[in-house]
């Protein structure tokens, strides 16, 4: 494990860090100024774009990505924080022959979204909703989904999509309810 | 965002070490408040201890009584089973805070220091006696509609944000602090500090110190206890009026109540005066807990938008106290 121990040597004005993580499943080592975001590392680093900077004050949701399975704001993650951790991100969701996860499928097929934008936190988020309540009732699926801001508002569709995954998981028919 | 020099905590005692070694450090944990607020100026700090992967995440409920680590992630609380079954006050208090995001990254320890969501304190632009003191207080005479109504000053009418902090206060929780001369507990009740004159110094936890866990001792009627929280949005809002309402009534009469307030007070606002005027009322009177509510939010001293708050928080803990107490809402 790298060393993290930053300080700044007279003179200077920042030390940089060393981060060892993986990312959508592959190692990924990097030296960045401890206020670099997960962010602007996954965007401006990594070219892994399809994770959106919306308000940059964890206030919308767009920028939502999974660490070590569990839905975060890369916005409000600190790079550094993420040494040694696992992070998945919109684009680790399709499987290696192209075919869409089956949230992914669910928001196309419901018009789950309009301009797009908020929509690969929309699904990150939707992902780790049906991992953590697979049973999540309609209610339960709005309030869960609460951190997730669309601006077109395509809430509908959205609880459309999710519902049907979540329905298709427990083996009833898709947007049966 | 500035610069900072960045430690990674390996133990509480290097934590500790780290804090005291340069002046202007600040511990991080989820980072949720402490990023935001780096970002926009108000919080600056030339170092960023991180605590977050420490093992102080414990959450143990043994005997009625209820102990957590200082870096349990709030979703991690909320979740809890015992603690939904023993303190369902604590566990909807923190359901009903931020988003599921939010919740995943914020600790319990995080949540407790929390700055406040003034949008005054927020801005750079703005004068705020919090971020540069001395500097006034554009609250008092700006858009005032979600200020404290409670423990304001000429100086600072900020309310405290935390909804978790409101259920705790009326647990009579304990902070458990650590420094590197000892440590120390201190009631949450008089952990908070008013603004009065120094509104920049928000509780009594010394630079020197951390938050290494949160107690609560067994409390009658906390199994049935309840948190309402009134907003202008249905999820992921700040409250407008807030009450924890932990409510002993063996037999539909009030034996001993326990309320606190959030979204009213410059600080988590327990109200000694309603829980008195509410003990020995029936939970089926209406008439009585609504005559009994009046006595609650003694002393507020409203702004010009925020007068509805007297009403509204007198109104959310008549139908609080009915749900604590199994009248249903």
């Amino acid at each position: 494990m790298t060393e993290l121990t930053g300080h700044r040597p007279e003179g200077s004005t920042q030390t940089e860090v060393t981060v060892a993580l993986q990312i959508n499943g592959k190692p990924v080592e990097l030296l960045v100024k401890p206020l670099t975001s997960l962010l602007d590392a996954l965007r401006e680093r990594l070219q892994l774009t399809g994770t959106k900077k919306g308000c940059d004050q964890g206030a919308c949701g767009a920028c939502t990505v999974l660490i070590d399975g569990r839905r975060v704001l890369s916005c409000l993650t600190l790079l550094v924080q993420c040494d040694g951790r696992q992070v998945t991100t919109i684009e680790g969701l399709v499987a290696p022959h192209g075919q869409l996860h089956p949230v992914q499928a669910a928001f196309v097929q419901f018009d789950g979204f309009q301009c797009g934008y908020c929509t690969p936190g929309q699904i990150m988020s939707a992902v780790a909703l049906l991992e953590e309540r697979q049973t999540a009732s309609d209610a339960e699926i709005r309030e869960a989904m609460s951190g997730n801001l669309c601006r077109c508002g395509a809430y509908n569709g959205i609880v459309d999509a999710i519902r049907s995954v979540r329905d298709a998981c427990n083996g009833s028919t898709p947007g049966a309810l | 965002m500035r610069d900072f020099a960045y430690v990674r905590a390996r133990d509480v005692g290097h934590a500790l070490g780290a804090l005291g070694e340069r002046a202007n450090s600040m511990l991080l944990a989820g980072g949720t408040n402490v990023v935001d607020y780096m970002r926009t100026g108000a919080l600056v700090a030339d170092a960023l201890i991180d605590i977050s992967a420490l093992p102080l995440r414990d959450i143990r409920v043994d005997q009625g009584s209820l102990r957590i680590g200082a870096l349990a992630r709030m979703s991690d609380v909320a979740s809890h089973v015992s603690v939904k079954k023993f303190f369902p006050v604590v566990s909807e208090a923190l359901e009903l805070s931020a988003s599921a995001q939010l919740r995943n990254m914020a600790t319990i320890g995080g949540n407790l220091m929390q700055r406040t969501r003034c949008p005054y304190f927020r801005e750079a632009g703005f004068a705020c006696n919090k971020r540069r003191p001395g500097s006034g207080c554009a609250a008092r005479e700006g858009f005032n509609r979600f200020h404290a109504i409670l423990g304001g000053s000429e100086h600072c009418v900020a309310t405290h944000a935390s909804d978790f902090a409101v259920a705790l206060i009326a647990l009579d929780a304990v902070v458990h602090l650590e420094s590197l001369s000892g440590s120390r507990e201190v009631p949450l009740r008089e952990f908070y500090r008013l603004p009065g004159e120094t509104p920049q110094v928000e509780s009594v936890l010394q630079p020197d110190e951390m938050i290494v866990s949160v107690t609560c001792a067994r409390v009658p009627g906390a199994t049935r206890s309840h948190y309402l929280k009134l907003r202008e949005r249905a999820s992921y809002e700040f409250a407008l009026v807030a009450v924890a309402a932990i409510i002993d009534a063996p037999q539909g009469i009030i034996a001993s109540a326990r309320i606190a307030f959030g979204g009213v007070g410059t600080v988590p606002w327990r109200d000694g005066d309603a829980e008195q005027a509410l003990t020995g009322c029936a939970i089926a009177d209406a008439d009585a807990l609504r005559n009994a509510a009046k006595s609650a939010l003694r002393g507020a001293d409203p702004l010009r938008d925020n007068g509805f708050k007297v009403d509204l928080g007198r109104r959310a803990l008549v139908r609080a106290v009915k749900a604590a107490g199994g009248g249903g809402q």
